[in-house]
This record gives C-alpha cells, sequence and structure tokens, in this order.
C-alpha cells in the first residue's frame, strides 16, 4: 500500500479530492452544528430532566428491542448462513425491506398490527401492555427498522466459521445445539456483537417508524424534531449535538469491536 | 463389525459405484486408492456428514446409514485437524467428554493421559493457532480417542506432515492399533497402507476391486490398476496363448513374447512383473527362457536403487539394487539383456 503513495498516480489524486468532498459532506454539517452551539446552551440541555428522560428511554427500548430480536435473529442468521433452500434468495430480500421501505411506511404498517383495533394490539393492550403511544410500541418500531443490520452481521459471521470445526465436533458427539452454542456462536461472535451495536446504534437514531406508533413518551429524534417545531433551531441544536454525541460514543465502541475481528481461521 | 453394503455416491467428478466391504472389530482397514477415486467422499458417508445416495452400513449390526453423526459413535481425524481454535489443547481433547456423566476430575485426568499418549502433554494450555501441524494432527488423535469411539475414522491423517512429524504421528496410529480399535484409514500411499494395515481395500475408478491382507493384495493384485499402484513397474496388455507345459503358458504383448507360470485359461489380459524380479547383463544370459535383448533408453535413480528402462520391442523396467557387486554400469544406448523367471510374472485375466 505505501509504494503507491511515492508515486501518486493523477487518477489516485483526483480521486482523493473526490473522498473529500464525500468526508466534507458528512462531517461538515455536524461540526458546523457543534460550533453553532455555546457549551451554555449543551450544559442546560444536559441538565434538563426531559431531556435526561428521552435519551434514557432512547437508550434502554432500543437496547431492549434489540436484545429481545436477538433470541430469533441470531439462529436465524446462523440458518441463512449454512443452508441452501428454495427462494433463499428471496427470504434474503425480506430481511433487508425495512432498509429500503420508507420509514413513516413502515410505522403505518405498524401501527396496523399494533393498534388496539387491531387483534394483536388489542389482545396486548388488554393485558397491560400498551403499544400505541407507549414504550413497548417504540421497542417495536426501532427493533423494524433495525433488525436487518443484525441478521446480515450475523449471517457474515457464521458463514466465516469453516464448517469443518462444526463436523469436527459433531464426528465427537455433540449435539447441533450444542455445536452452535460452543462452536458456531463463540467462533462467530465479534460480528454478532458488531451486529448488535450496529443494530442498537440504528435504533436510536429512528423516527419516521417511532413518530407514527408513539410520539409520546418522546424518544430524543421526536423531541428535537418536536423542539425545532416549537421553538426554532436555536432549542434543538443543544438537544441535537447532546444525542449525536452519544450515538458517536456507541458507534465508536461499535468500530472498536469490529476492528480486531476475530478470524476464526487464526 | 462395520459392513458397508452396496454405497453409491456421485458428487462432481468423484463417483462411488456399489462399494461394499467389511472390517472386523479391533482390524486396522487401509482404504488405499489415488486422488479423487473418492476416498474421502467415502469416508464423509461413514463419517455421516454426507448421505448415501444408496446402500447401507451396519455398525454391530446396527444400520446406522441414516443415523445423524452425533449418534454414530465414529469420531472422524481428517487431513485437516480442525481443533477449535477458540480453545485450548485441554479443552479440545475434553470436547467430546461433556454431558456423559463424567465428573470434572475424571475428564482431566482422561484428558491427562491421552495428552502423554498422543506426545501432547506438554501442549495442554496452547491454543491451536500456536502448534506445528504435526502437533495438532496428534491433538486431533488425542480428541477422538477421548470419545472412545466404536470406530475411528482418518482421512490422509499424514499427508500434510512432514520428516520427523510424520514419524511421530505414524508411531501413534501404530499404538492405536495395537489398542485394538477399529480403525478405517484412507490413503493414497500405499507404503503407510503395508505399514500400518491388518486389511486393505483397493478403491478404483469408485470402486472395491480388492479386499484382503497387505500381503495378498500386494503379492497377488487382482487388477493391473492394483499391481501398478502396489509397485508393479512392469505391466504389459496381451493374450495369453498355448500351453507351454508344467504349468507354463505363452504370453503376447505386441511383437514379444514371455513364458510364465499360471494356472489360468487362455485369453487376454496383463502380465505384471516387479522391477527387482527383472535381472540384467552385458551378454546373453545362460537359461534362456524370457530372455531379451534391448537397449537402455533410461535410468532413473529411484531410494531403493536405479530404475533401468530397456527397450526389447516392449519397454522393460529392471530395478538395480545400490551396490550390488558387479552390476554393470549403465547409460542410455548400451546394449544389455534382461530376464526373469517364468514364475516372477503374474497373469492378470481381464
Amino acid at each position: 500500500m505505501t509504494g503507491r503513495w511515492r508515486s501518486p498516480d493523477p487518477m489516485h489524486l483526483v480521486f482523493s479530492f473526490l473522498g473529500g468532498v464525500v468526508l466534507l459532506f458528512i462531517l461538515a454539517p455536524l461540526v458546523g452544528m457543534a460550533f453553532h452551539t455555546p457549551v451554555a446552551d449543551l450544559a442546560d440541555t444536559a441538565a434538563d430532566p426531559e431531556m435526561r428522560r428521552s435519551i434514557l428511554l432512547t437508550l434502554w427500548t432500543s437496547l431492549a428491542g434489540t436484545l429481545l430480536l436477538a433470541v430469533c435473529a441470531i439462529p436465524f442468521a446462523y440458518l441463512l448462513a449454512r443452508l441452501t433452500f428454495p427462494l433463499k434468495r428471496l427470504i434474503l430480500a425480506v430481511v433487508d425491506l425495512p432498509i429500503v421501505i420508507p420509514h413513516t411506511a413502515a410505522g403505518i404498517a405498524l401501527l396496523g398490527v399494533l393498534s388496539r383495533d387491531s387483534l394483536i394490539g388489542g389482545v396486548a393492550d388488554r393485558a397491560g401492555i400498551p403499544f400505541v403511544g407507549g414504550a413497548p410500541g417504540i421497542m417495536v418500531a426501532m427493533a423494524f427498522v433495525s433488525v436487518p443490520f443484525l441478521v446480515n452481521a450475523a449471517r457474515d459471521g457464521f458463514s466465516a466459521v469453516p464448517e469443518r470445526y462444526e463436523k469436527a465436533a459433531r464426528s465427537l458427539g455433540a449435539s447441533p445445539l450444542r455445536v452452535f452454542l460452543t462452536i458456531s456462536m463463540p467462533l462467530a461472535w465479534r460480528s454478532i456483537l458488531s451486529g448488535l451495536v450496529l443494530m442498537w446504534a440504528r435504533g436510536l437514531s429512528e423516527f419516521g417508524a417511532v413518530v407514527m406508533v408513539a410520539y409520546h413518551p418522546m424518544i430524543t429524534p421526536v423531541l428535537i424534531y418536536e423542539r425545532f417545531g416549537a421553538w426554532g433551531l436555536r432549542y434543538a441544536r443543544p438537544a441535537s449535538v447532546l444525542f449525536v454525541g452519544v450515538c458517536l460514543l456507541i458507534f465508536l465502541v461499535a468500530r472498536l469491536l469490529a476492528r480486531d475481528r476475530l478470524d476464526a481461521e487464526r | 463389525m462395520l459392513s458397508v453394503r452396496n454405497i453409491a455416491k456421485t458428487i462432481g467428478p468423484f463417483a462411488l459405484r456399489e462399494v461394499s466391504f467389511d472390517v472386523d472389530t479391533g482390524d486396522y482397514f487401509v482404504l488405499l486408492g489415488v486422488s479423487g477415486v473418492g476416498k474421502s467422499v467415502l469416508m464423509e458417508i461413514l463419517a455421516g456428514v454426507t448421505p448415501a445416495a444408496r446402500g447401507s452400513i451396519f455398525l454391530d449390526g446396527v444400520d446406522i446409514t441414516r443415523a445423524p453423526m452425533q449418534h454414530r459413535n465414529m469420531a472422524a481425524v481428517f487431513q485437516d485437524p480442525a481443533l477449535f481454535p477458540h480453545m485450548t489443547v485441554a479443552r479440545n481433547i475434553a470436547y467430546g467428554l461433556h454431558g456423559r456423566n463424567l465428573s470434572r476430575r475424571e475428564i482431566t485426568e482422561r484428558v491427562r493421559r491421552l495428552a502423554v499418549e498422543a506426545g501432547a502433554d506438554h501442549l495442554l494450555t496452547r491454543y491451536p493457532g500456536t502448534l506445528s501441524g504435526g502437533e495438532a494432527q496428534r491433538v486431533a488423535m488425542a480428541r477422538c480417542l477421548a470419545v472412545e469411539p466404536r470406530c475411528l475414522l482418518l482421512d490422509e491423517p499424514l499427508v500434510a506432515l512432514d520428516g520427523e512429524a510424520r514419524a511421530a504421528m505414524r508411531s501413534l496410529l501404530r499404538k492405536v492399533k495395537r489398542k485394538g480399535l477399529t480403525v478405517i484409514h484412507v490413503t493414497h500411499d500405499y507404503e503407510e497402507a503395508i505399514s500400518l494395515a491388518s486389511h486393505v481395500g483397493i478403491l478404483e475408478a469408485g470402486r472395491m476391486v480388492q479386499v484382503g491382507s497387505p500381503r495378498q493384495v500386494f503379492q497377488d493384485p487382482k487388477t493391473p490398476f492394483v499391481a501398478r499402484f502396489t509397485g508393479f513397474r512392469n505391466c504389459f496388455a496381451g493374450r495369453l496363448t498355448k500351453d507351454a507345459g508344467h504349468g507354463k503358458a505363452v504370453f503376447v504383448t505386441q511383437s514379444v513374447t514371455f513364458v510364465i507360470t499360471t494356472e489360468d485359461t487362455a485369453g487376454t489380459g496383463h502380465v505384471v512383473l516387479r522391477g527387482q524380479d527383472v535381472s540384467l547383463s552385458r551378454t546373453e544370459p545362460p537359461h534362456g527362457t524370457n530372455a531379451l535383448p534391448g537397449t537402455v533408453v533410461d535410468l532413473i535413480p529411484a531410494p531403493e536403487g536405479d530404475e533401468v528402462i530397456v527397450d526389447t520391442g516392449v519397454e522393460i523396467s529392471a530395478l538395480l539394487p545400490h551396490g550390488r557387486a558387479g552390476s554393470p554400469k549403465l547409460v542410455p544406448g548400451d546394449r544389455v539383456w534382461v530376464a526373469f523367471a517364468p514364475a516372477a510374472a503374474r497373469f492378470i485375466k481381464d
């Protein structure tokens, strides 16, 4: 790699410039927003109980949604990595569906299943689990839009585990479940973990689907939107900076985990 | 006893056609065949990794053809030791022992005992990534022996090893043989087979063409392929014609005629002959049977001597052992006589 930089190719120079434009495109608004926010405002916002409640709510609903769905998503990802079956490509496309559909539309679709008039929503409401306008609904909306990240990362992780380890374990008398828990999962663990963090982070930043299902209690993206609508840019900005900081921290952890990914081959 | 009946399977270029054989309990059975003959596919079918298209497998009378691999009690060591990279050597060896109603102490003791046996007791705390190929293969053996399988499957366990590692692994395999464990060992190396097998089965083009003790198979090959594979350097296609009396017959290949000892009736077939059974001289030998004049066309150094190829109308390979007194110094182009006794040649009828 270093050799390439000794005599820069004109094409590489142009491509580097274009890359710089992309980086600027991503960073300029964020850095600009941070610079436009007085520290005093940031401190006030951080001390605001409503803001704190909202950040906490956002963090735990996304985390809970992630962990609850992981119970199904991780075994599902294993199947997708190991088996070939008819319509597999269709199923893979279905998994990616939440990424491509407009999230407000996803919210509307979820409302159809979760509202009190629907079968599931009605039963849940009578059991004291209010989906619409409640934390469970927020969890579902967040998980809906973010679960493809976990399934895909875990599937990649399982695919990277050579099958010969699983076969060796089976020939030593281990059941398929034991092989999954003691061989496949530990060897794919880094990918699964990075998928979990990605799903969590993606859930945190969801607005469209959540706002359809539960405007209240307010998760931070909704709170930012509300502050902007009611009071304008100046009041929305500190909340945004604070929340972006939280998201970045989580993203940083995710990158650190993904780095040094344990090579199953070692 | 393991009975394999009419196993058939086609995977890409590998086709097994109605393979049948029996392996007695405590037998060390070596399955010999060239690369690509389907040995590994057969091994995978026995281990339960791949289902057979047709046929059955019985272990001690129980049909295990469709049994899941974890219920077969047949541990397998493949070319690649496949040690679990996230576990220490000790945990690798202990892997199959969990869930067998053994106390932690019993597990630790058994792991240590097997590690000592496999010469891996100094490696117990190491991770597989830090082991050499030979060490890893010995640990893989210990891991299989730990579960006390009814049958141990070995797929070319020596092929990736060289020199000392190979010798150490071979000595471990002989130890396993002495224990009386039933072993099926797949290889393409007939010397490996001679050194370990109590019985040998030879796979040719997806079929089991010969099964027997190493002595039977190597001395009395049933097909030209088996003959070539087991070190018969000369193989001539031709026709056995008239009886030459005293149990001898005349065999004609191309324009050359041999007299051989055989009970077989006339017909087409092959005559096979070992290089070490062919003698070479500068002058015509006094006993005229199968003495043929020819020209040296090539000299190939081999570990046991020099292989001399002589064109007598057909090319005949003779093995000149190193240091034989009076052996002629030959160069290509030399005129020589080759000769062999009628009893040294074997006729294999088509």
